[in-house]
């Protein structure tokens, strides 16, 4: 934020506050690139980590909400200042959900291998570390458009989020391919779909990111818009 | 400033300002000040000190006339009559815009009839029906279960929330249509803001309540409305809470943020 409030304080109080969200961000982006390579690796030790980094972000998601509480009480602020903390209240809440769907992934990585599945058995590790890459991508690019406001990055986010759309459903086509080639795989395979939802979630959260940011810096509130839509409703 | 910039679609203003320039001898005060003022709402009026909210709220009863120095140029249009030029009576003009100010000025003279002097001024009312009067402008102003049974003791006895709250009984007594307040709450504690702000929300729904206030809190709380004004510009008016949450202007925006200065 260029300008500067008349209280120093408030100023110290709203940029420390954003760089934790970033904090937070950076540590769940970690989580899902963890998640995934504990899959394509089939390493359990991997696993433990992200559920371990897990408890961390839980417990900031909370101190940030305790902190913007604080800031609203003592506050009161308006406007823009207000936009941001409200958007960074969604922010906060949307990170959380990613930490979460990383969690998922790392308990599933563990479930597998303490049932003894193989890592040899068929499935599409490469897909899901390509669908993986893209949801990463778009957080990454999400927390980089909310460090700085910048809308145009939002943007591009919004636009780039069908494309792991479409990878999830390329994905799901081949699951249901395999399981019906082999029986074997049914199990296996039905994990690898929660697997991939649970990524395409990661890209819907950063899609949400992306959205509080227009509303910070525009004041407008584009959910439920086509990125097209959107587009026009900023410009 | 255009007209229609600072003209949110009101559909029947009870006032209007057209262009209107005020000034302090040589000193440009107001400048060009275009807006239109909703029928029983509550606009509120902010900016930094000196910006002209308390001149602009002391054109609307012509307040500034006790000061040869001081004038007005332009129009001010209540139900369509330029209180400005008129010929009208001063003292008319303030029987239908009434003012409250920033410190409590009860007269020196019991509560009672610091309700029923005002009234005597513009009706002759019997005993009983006076009675009635005070009886009302007291409960309207939410200060009736605390004087009811001090009628005849001076209003100087009351606290500063009591004596603001008969200040306004005093001013609605003689039922004018417009309410002007200026600062009310600014030597009060938080109770009794509380207590005049609750009061304010009621009024509206009989009168045109107009309010400056330092406290943005205040204005953002409870007004329908807000204009904010520098250095004699109207600079936006518009909804409330559109003007705190979104507010078009970068200069309005830093304001209410507390980026000013």
């Amino acid at each position: 934020m260029v300008d500067k409030h008349l209280s120093t304080q408030f100023d110290a109080e709203l940029s420390g506050i954003s760089t934790r969200v970033l904090e937070m961000g950076g540590l769940v982006e970690s989580q899902v690139v963890q998640a995934i390579a504990s899959l394509t690796q089939f390493n359990g030790d991997l696993a433990s980590t992200v559920l371990k980094v897990e408890e961390q972000v839980n417990a900031m998601e909370m101190e940030i909400d305790r902190d913007l509480s604080s800031i609203i009480a003592r506050r009161q602020p308006t406007a823009r200042d207000l936009r941001l903390l409200i958007a960074i209240s969604k922010a906060i809440a949307n990170l959380g959900r990613v930490g979460d769907e990383a969690a998922r992934v790392a308990r599933t990585v563990q479930r597998l291998m303490n049932s003894g599945v193989s890592s040899r058995l068929r499935l599409p590790m490469a897909d899901l570390a390509f669908e993986a890459d893209l949801a990463t991508a778009q957080l990454r690019k999400a927390l980089d458009a909310f460090a700085r406001l910048d809308v145009e990055r939002a943007l591009e986010v919004l636009k780039q989020d069908d494309q792991i759309d479409k990878e999830f459903d390329g994905l799901m086509r081949k699951l249901i391919t395999y399981m019906m080639e082999d029986p074997r795989t049914i199990s296996s395979s039905i994990d690898m779909i929660f697997v991939a939802k649970a990524i395409e979630r990661v890209g819907d959260h950063a899609k949400n990111l992306a959205e509080v940011i227009i509303y910070v810096v525009k004041g407008t509130d584009v959910r439920h818009n086509t990125p097209e839509a959107v587009e026009t409703m900023v410009r | 400033m255009d007209a229609h910039v600072n003209s949110p679609a009101i559909v029947a203003p009870k006032v209007s300002v057209r262009d209107l320039n005020f000034y302090y001898g040589s000193f440009h005060a107001l400048k060009h000040i275009n807006l239109d003022i909703p029928e029983k709402k509550v606009t509120a009026f902010i900016g930094p000190s000196g910006c002209g909210k308390s001149t602009l709220l002391r054109c609307f009863n012509r307040m500034y006339a006790l000061y040869p120095e001081q004038r007005a140029e332009g129009q001010i249009m209540l139900d369509g009559e330029n209180i400005l030029q008129s010929k009208l009576d001063v003292s008319l003009i303030r029987a239908k815009v009434g003012m409250v100010f920033q410190k409590p000025t009860p007269f020196p003279m019991s509560i009672y009839d610091n309700i029923a002097f005002g009234v005597k001024l513009f009706e002759t009312l019997p005993r009983v029906e006076m009675d009635e009067r005070v009886e009302w402008a007291l409960k309207k102003a939410a200060l009736w279960t605390e004087v009811k049974d001090k009628l005849n003791q001076s209003g100087a006895s009351l606290s500063g929330g009591q004596q603001q709250r008969l200040c306004i009984a005093r001013g609605i007594a003689i039922k004018p249509e417009v309410l002007l307040l200026d600062e009310p709450c600014s030597a009060l504690d938080p109770i009794s803001t509380g207590k005049i702000e609750e009061l304010i929300h009621e009024l509206k729904s009989d009168y045109t309540v107009l309010i400056v206030t330092h406290n943005m809190q205040q204005a953002a709380r409870c007004s329908d409305f807000t204009a904010y004004m520098y250095l004699g510009d109207l600079i936006e008016f518009g909804p409330t809470s559109d003007l705190f949450m979104k507010p078009k202007k970068k200069d309005t925006e830093d304001y209410i943020t507390g980026r000013f200065g």
